[in-house]
């Protein structure tokens, strides 16, 4: 038998807000430009597993070990056979090692920005001070860092290693300048394009393998079809062909102004004239993956 | 030992929306160099046969392969998913031997058939090439598909891992270290692709027995290692 408890209706005056306690927050407002530094920071660590568990610091570090390792083996050769060069040039290094550049890339991009789509913390993000350029911006900034720390290791172990070996001071330093500006332009258009695909799927290992396939499935194709037309003996085809994928653009660039020689079949590099359109290309494709993620992040999560 | 349902829903988790455009894209491109390359060449043998070996076998099936061997099982583990058909009444081994034969046949479809279709445009299959290279990219679907379908089960980098063997290893140390290739799918196929040409324009490091051995014991080898994997499944946050 149940007791029905006479329920006292709550009369109107009886209600009010208790104030328990609760303060304000009265300190300093850092604002958009800090919660963008933060992002770019936590980003580029992230791009190296610091701060995250040990096993997704395994392969960063591998790789980055993988990179500076050959720059060391050269320099010891070097070194030890007192010869007047460096057997291989500054901005030779990374067209050599573009299997585990673009493996770094395929890798870490997807890991960037892939995450945050596909837990929906993009909205989270949203909702503190920063805007969607922010938040493009600091991602694609701090993968291009992590990829030019990349890059740019192995030419710091090379030029160390030859003015340790006394070569020529001034050639040396044009040499490490030139590759230094080689792999800050590869760095931005590899992160660009990473990202961009990394982007469009919340499905890590769908994004690496995508990454993975445009860069060297383009590389393998113009390759290819760049050492027919040099057997068929129509070399002047050689440079245009170069210009539809990432590595044969830098390999192109650099070898028409930053003196470099060239990887291409028949070492026909582009001349001052092909040069212009492949910097113009080079540059197109950075502004134009900075916009296709301006555009995509316009509207994600939202 | 083979259960429709777990295909259907293999065979959507890989094609499903956007992804068999993605997939498609690769073989179209193939196809559309093989044209080129007829146009400016025209009909020769060498020519088809360096493309076929160095763009379709070396770079696109093993591409392919880890798109649909570690696709056939990662994600589902990867987002916990993968708890729900383990509770269902099925053997683990028959899970998983569904799987790969839905990753197989994706793989076959997507890299053999645009290879016998680019052989054809390039040399029309003169001296067997066209049909000796999709012997190879047939044999080595099945050998890759196998194999990245166990580390989908064993690593949640699967797709990297997979990579940095087709490759590094094969691509890499392959053509700098000859013992390499000794063990790798693509010579082992390519053996097979030997036998089948049998002139001099398709070559291979390994015997045909050794080879013909070394897939069997690789495929099925694999294939078992990644059902006792997923009988011992333990899921774990991310990362």
């Amino acid at each position: 038998m149940a007791v029905e408890n006479p329920v006292t209706a709550p009369s109107g005056d009886q209600t009010r807000i208790h104030n328990i306690g609760y303060r304000t927050y009265d300190g300093p407002r850092l604002g958009r430009s800090y919660a963008t530094r933060s992002l770019y920071s936590q980003s580029l660590r992230g791009a190296y597993g610091l701060g995250r568990s040990v096993k997704s610091k395994v392969l960063p570090m591998l790789l980055f070990v993988v990179m500076c390792v050959p720059a060391a083996i050269m320099v010891a050769v070097a070194v030890a056979t007192k010869a007047n060069d460096l057997p291989v040039d500054y901005t030779r290094y990374a067209i050599i090692m573009q299997a585990v550049i673009s493996l770094y890339v395929a890798s870490q991009a997807p890991q960037s920005v892939s995450r945050d789509l596909r837990f929906k913390t993009v909205p989270l993000y949203f909702s503190r001070p920063i805007e969607t350029a922010d938040y493009v911006r600091a991602k694609y900034a701090a993968l291009a860092s992590a990829m030019f720390i990349l890059t740019a290791a192995p030419l710091i172990v090379l030029y160390v290693g030859a003015l340790l070996a006394k070569l020529d001071f001034a050639d040396q330093t044009k040499g490490f300048g030139q590759g230094l500006v080689s792999v800050a332009l590869l760095s931005l258009l590899f992160a660009g394009i990473g990202l961009v695909i990394a982007a469009v799927t919340p499905r890590r290992g769908f994004g690496i393998a995508a990454v993975i396939a445009v860069l060297t499935i383009s590389y393998g194709a113009v390759s290819t079809v760049q050492a027919i037309a040099d057997a068929q003996g129509s070399s002047g085809a050689i440079p245009w062909i170069g210009l539809f994928s990432p590595v044969t653009l830098i390999d192109g660039l650099q070898s028409a102004f930053l003196g470099a020689s060239s990887a291409f079949p028949g070492a026909v590099g582009p001349s001052s004239g092909e040069g212009v359109v492949y910097v113009l290309a080079v540059l197109g494709l950075i502004a134009a993956c900075y916009g296709l993620l301006m555009r995509r992040y316009k509207k994600v999560g939202l | 030992m083979y259960d429709p349902t777990v295909a259907r829903l293999t065979y959507r988790a890989l094609l499903g929306r956007r992804r068999a455009l993605i997939l498609g894209a690769l073989p179209l491109l193939l196809i559309v160099i093989s044209v080129i390359v007829r146009a400016l060449v025209g009909a020769d043998d060498q020519t088809a046969s360096d493309l076929l070996g160095g763009l379709a076998l070396a770079t696109m099936v093993p591409i392919i392969g880890v798109i649909a061997g570690t696709g056939a099982i990662g994600p589902e583990i990867d987002d916990g998913s993968v708890v729900y058909l383990l509770s269902k009444p099925l053997k683990r081994p028959t899970i998983i031997f569904t799987k790969l034969i839905v990753a197989i046949a994706v793989t076959m479809v997507f890299s053999a058939l645009p290879t016998l279709i680019a052989g054809f445009i390039l040399n029309g299959n003169g001296q067997q090439i066209a049909v000796a290279y999709t012997v190879a990219a047939l044999v080595s679907s099945i050998a890759y598909a196998a194999l990245f379908l166990l580390l989908g089960t064993v690593s949640r980098h699967a797709v990297v891992f997979g990579l940095v063997y087709a490759l590094v290893w094969e691509a890499l140390f392959g053509s700098l270290v000859a013992g390499a290739r000794t063990l790798s799918v693509q010579q082992w196929s390519l053996a097979v692709a030997h036998k089948v040409a049998g002139g001099d324009l398709v070559t291979s490091d390994v015997g045909l027995p050794t080879a013909t051995v070394l897939l069997v014991v690789v495929t099925v080898l694999a294939t078992w290692y990644a059902g006792q994997k997923l009988r011992s499944l333990t899921l774990a946050g991310e990362e």
